[in-house]
């Protein structure tokens, strides 16, 4: 095979490598954005993406959900309880799961989870030409595999977030109750008192987007896999680590911006 | 370096094709990277005839077919399909072309999550306004004609290479397509399901009349199959004709493709 006679760069060039790869979501996006505004979606493959994609993200984001509620509990009520100030338990802990850790902890097990998933199903059919075959045909793999999964996690990651805050704010409950004996009423009465409804729209509003960069990250990483397994692995891995770096980022930059 | 934006912009009107040739690629370069998979590429697929592409792993062969396709844009040069010249059309427009074509891989590339059934009804599904049951019927009846009669409910995995390949040709003219693109159909296959499919070959382009371009190394089956064969080399076409000008060709490069000869020009 001959090569054209070019000098390669001597330096990778860093920054048009980034804005490749953001204009490449942007892209991606733009494209998935027009399909949907145009009704170019079938409903029947964003329920089966939402139960594949969602649903059985479901147990895992429970546990670790409850588990997490839990430690913020079990550290608050051993403060609170010193300093006589128990009524404050409830009110922080779903302070924190409803704004922070309930969406963003669900978005980062989601994009391991399935982030993971996508890129890796999205990777395997490019290898094995099956993205090229849709593309023979005049069929936008777009339409097919990018739509359906960015509607279904767009969808189910607002949705398993409430299973989260729910799970969180019950977790917490349960170890102040056991261990810092606080009594169901206090606590609940310091979860209306600190926590509104604000902070848990918010909180879905963030899990939204979160869903939507896990999908689009994963399709993109996916979409771009060369090579055999070992090229789907390694975009596998590049679309979990990027999704879990805009999530932590994007929650910094939503949380500025939502809880002025 | 020239980009992509600067590609050739001769007038199309002067190499446009004669009616009778429905596939024209004039003086093609393509790269990938820094590699210049095809250079000067020049073919003419006649309408109705099978077109067989030759020549060693890595000459370009599969790529021909994928700048046929649209799926590949050249950097240079022109691609002709049915009179209109197709390089520089938008997605859009090439997507209204690309359903005239019917694409076979080299390695099937059925939708491993759907059922053969599926997969077959799939073309028809995105591009007709068919029922399901005029779909399924449709399906049926390409499916019988392969004789694939009772795997419409397996999924790929569970079909042999062989059928498999089957049910890539069962999509890829289900909806009668005026041009059939086959890659490497009898590679990685045993001699009689190779016979086989050659044989599914001529008789797919005898009931629809197609213009089919096959890529192969297979030499035989090529042989029984072609109404014309080029012989692609190091990103070129270097000869073509119908099997006996191929066979008495004075290009050595030919000679020793033929012969499967290690000593010659041909670097190995």
């Amino acid at each position: 095979m001959r090569t054209a006679g070019v000098r390669p760069s001597l330096f990778p060039d860093i920054g048009a490598r980034f804005f490749g790869y953001a204009g490449g979501l942007m892209l991606l996006l733009w494209d998935a954005l027009r399909l949907i505004v145009t009704l170019r979606v079938k409903p029947s493959e964003v329920l089966r993406q939402a139960y594949f994609l969602g649903v059985q993200s479901w147990p895992i984001i429970t546990l670790t959900s409850a588990f997490t509620g839990m430690v913020i509990s079990l550290e608050a009520a051993a403060q609170a309880v010193a300093y006589g100030l128990s009524q404050l338990i409830g009110g922080s802990v779903a302070f924190g799961t409803l704004r922070e850790l309930g969406p963003m902890l669900t978005g980062i097990v989601f994009a391991g989870r399935a982030g993971a998933a996508i890129t890796a199903s999205l990777g395997s059919m490019v290898v094995t030409e099956q993205v090229e075959a849709l593309s023979s045909m005049g069929v936008s793999p777009t339409k097919v595999l990018v739509v359906p999964r960015l509607l279904a996690c767009i969808i189910t990651v607002p949705m398993l977030t409430v299973f989260a805050d729910i799970v969180g704010v019950y977790g917490g409950f349960i170890v102040a109750a056991l261990h810092a004996h606080v009594s169901s009423y206090v606590y609940w009465q310091s979860v209306q008192s600190l926590a509104g409804m604000s902070d848990f729209i918010a909180g879905l509003i963030k899990a939204a987007v979160f869903g939507a960069v896990v999908a689009l990250v994963g399709c993109y990483e996916g979409l771009r896999a060369k090579g055999g397994a070992e090229g789907v692995g390694s975009v596998t891995t590049q679309a979990v680590v990027t999704s879990i770096i805009l999530i932590f980022a994007l929650n910094f930059a939503m949380s500025l911006v939502l809880f002025k | 370096m020239r980009t992509v934006l600067e590609r050739d912009d001769r007038d199309p009107t002067q190499a446009a094709p004669p009616d009778n040739v429905e596939i024209r690629l004039h003086d093609v370069e393509l790269r990938f990277g820094q590699k210049i998979v095809l250079s000067g590429c020049s073919l003419d697929c006649e309408r109705g005839k099978v077109t067989c592409v030759i020549g060693m792993s890595g000459a370009g062969k599969s790529t021909i077919l994928r700048v046929i396709n649209g799926l590949r844009r050249p950097y240079r040069g022109l691609v002709y399909i049915d009179g209109k010249e197709i390089s520089g059309l938008p997605e859009r427009e090439l997507i209204e072309v690309r359903k005239k074509m019917g694409f076979a891989f080299q390695y099937s590339a059925l939708f491993d999550s759907m059922t053969i059934a599926d997969n077959v009804a799939f073309p028809l599904h995105e591009h007709t306004s068919l029922t399901r049951t005029e779909i399924g019927k449709r399906v049926s009846e390409v499916l019988a004609s392969l004789g694939l009669e009772d795997v419409g409910d397996r999924l790929p995995s569970e079909l042999s290479g062989g059928m498999q390949k089957r049910v890539g040709f069962a999509r890829a003219i289900v909806n009668d397509p005026k041009i059939l693109l086959f890659d490497e159909p009898t590679s990685g296959l045993d001699p009689i399901i190779a016979n086989v499919i050659t044989d599914t070959i001529r008789d797919i382009h005898s009931n629809l009349g197609a213009t089919c371009v096959v890529v192969s190394h297979d030499l035989n089956y090529v042989y029984s199959m072609a109404d014309t064969i080029a012989m692609l080399f190091e990103g070129t076409i270097i000869e073509s004709g119908p099997a006996d000008k191929i066979r008495n060709s004075p290009n050595p490069l030919v000679q020793q493709f033929l012969q499967g000869s290690v000593l010659g020009p041909i670097p190995i």
